[in-house]
């Protein structure tokens, strides 16, 4: 059964409502104040002029990746797998090679991830056990002119 | 124009020799020059200061990239225009299509040719110049009808249509509200009722503080000069939410840059007669123009009809940037059934007026009450 709610209306607007008039002089008279307001203070706008002022990001946003390094500057990543096995867009392709240190075993030859199916998730930090992978560097992937730039390798994501 | 040309015979004897159609001719090309010349940086302009006002009213920048403080960028837009490829729909009466925005423009255009800038700065001062600039900018009228016909498209017809039945019926109440200004200056010229509204009364000269009629009809005009102009709220030809962009949807580069300019020419004549028929045009307050040099009072005439006309043009866009747009059906309601009866009121209340008072306003009346 359908159920009907009453919704009680004002039986009859007002007239300077109806007239329009007092209503269009009160707009006008929003609008001036936000002119006048911007135009003696511009700073008071929000909004940021992107290229030359980024917006600041929060410490816990997550960005573009990076692999962290050992002291030696070998990457730390030891080949597991972990981060492409719970990586959900499955982005990240790993090569593993033999360490020539015996304690660590692996490590990575090859290690790309796709920026055009990563989806920012952050599961792949979350899956490092040896946090060799991090999305700290606070920016956004930048736009390239084919697909083929957007899979970063292992020395660009090293580098930063 | 016969001074003009006696003037220049007089000083440099070579023109002399050449018949009198020749050098009027010349004259006619460089006065149609200067005033494109003006038209067009002032449209150049105008667009820049619109997209501030709109910025600022929204709590925006606006442009900022081009040149300090984004000033250059009409040039820049002006640039893109005219690299743009010229695009012909391949169903468009391409004849209709291409006439167009050059009748659009020249409506516009041509209307300038009134428009009194300073105590003598005015390209030729018809006698019926409220008239012609009323008959001329009707031919704008045309050119949408034809945008909207040649380009073979559904909102560029409905945009057309729209504009065509708007323009018509806005037409009586401006011709109505512009009335009474003749009616009190006696004479249809713009520079006669201009200096009809000078005198020892400075701003209370103005016909718009006349009497209550005057008063009412300049607010009339205004409102019935925004829709003609089809600036919003009356912009329903070009609607974008419904239409697209209405009459011109189908046109780029730069003839869609002429209807652009035309639509920015047609405020900036409809300001100038508002600003001439009742804001006293070029007549400063308490000053005698008249009795100054030629050059400073031509400057200073032609700054204070500036300043007036620059500042109804930013009500426009004040205007603009405030309301929401109106129906089809509440904008023809607004012109036949409010402002065409106001403004048959206001012209038959002034007419019993001058006749009442022998012509004189409120701010003589009280004047002469006062012992002057």
């Amino acid at each position: 059964m359908i159920r009907v709610k009453k919704v009680s209306r004002p039986k009859e607007i007002p007239l300077t409502e109806k007239l329009y008039l007092v209503e269009i002089a009160k707009g006008l008279a929003v609008t001036m104040n936000h002119f006048l307001k911007n135009l003696t203070n511009p700073r008071s706008i929000p909004t940021i002029d992107y290229p030359e002022v980024k917006r600041p990001v929060p410490p816990r946003f997550r960005g573009r990746h990076r692999l962290t390094k050992r002291p030696d500057g070998t990457p730390k990543c030891v080949a597991c797998y972990c981060c492409a096995t719970a990586c959900p867009a499955v982005c990240i392709t790993i090569e593993a090679g033999e360490h020539p240190d015996p304690q660590i075993e692996k490590y990575p030859v090859r290690f790309d991830i796709d920026m055009l199916r990563c989806i920012y998730c952050g599961m792949c930090v979350d899956a490092c056990p040896e946090d060799a992978i991090r999305m700290d560097t606070g920016w956004y992937t930048v736009p390239e002119r084919n697909r083929e730039d957007l899979v970063y390798t292992i020395d660009m994501l090293l580098s930063d | 124009m016969d001074s003009a040309v006696a003037f220049l015979t007089s000083k440099i004897p070579f023109l002399a020799s050449l018949p009198f159609w020749v050098v009027a001719f010349l004259v006619m090309l460089v006065v149609a020059l200067v005033i494109l010349g003006f038209a067009l940086t002032y449209e150049g302009i105008a667009t820049y200061i619109e997209r501030k006002v709109a910025a600022d009213i929204q709590v925006r920048i606006g442009p900022n990239r081009v040149g300090p403080n984004g000033w250059f960028q009409f040039i820049a837009d002006g640039v893109k225009l005219l690299m743009k490829e010229d695009l012909i729909p391949a169903k468009a009466d391409k004849f209709l299509f291409v006439l167009a925005p050059y009748l659009v423009f020249v409506g516009s255009f041509a209307a300038f040719v009134v428009v009194p800038f300073g105590i003598s700065l005015i390209a030729a001062d018809l006698n019926i110049g409220v008239y012609y600039v009323m008959a001329v900018t009707s031919l704008v009228v045309i050119g949408i009808l034809l945008a909207g016909w040649g380009s073979n498209n559904k909102w560029a017809l409905l945009g057309g249509m729209r504009a065509a039945a708007q323009i018509v019926s806005y037409e009586v109440p401006v011709g109505m509200a512009l009335l009474p200004a003749v009616i009190l200056a006696g004479s249809l010229s713009l520079q006669e009722i201009i200096r009809s509204q000078g005198g020892y009364l400075g701003i209370f000269g103005w016909n718009i503080f006349h009497n209550p009629f005057t008063f009412f009809s300049f607010f009339l005009y205004f409102t019935a000069a925004l829709a003609e102009t089809n600036r919003t709220p009356f912009d329903i030809p070009e609607a974008e939410s419904e239409l697209v962009a209405g009459y011109h949807v189908e046109y780029s580069g730069i003839r869609f840059a002429f209807f652009f300019m035309a639509e920015y020419g047609d405020m900036f004549v409809v300001c100038a007669l508002a600003a001439a028929l009742y804001l006293g045009g070029w007549q400063v307050p308490f000053v005698d123009v008249s009795g100054l040099s030629p050059l400073l009072a031509n400057l200073l005439s032609l700054g204070v009809f500036l300043a007036k006309v620059i500042a109804l043009i930013l009500v426009m866009m004040w205007v603009r940037w405030t309301l929401p747009r109106l129906r089809v059906d509440q904008l023809m309601r607004m012109s036949w059934k409010y402002l065409v009866p106001l403004t048959f009121v206001n012209v038959l209340g002034v007419s019993v007026w001058v006749l009442a008072f022998d012509g004189k306003g409120i701010p003589a009346l009280v004047m002469s009450l006062l012992g002057r």
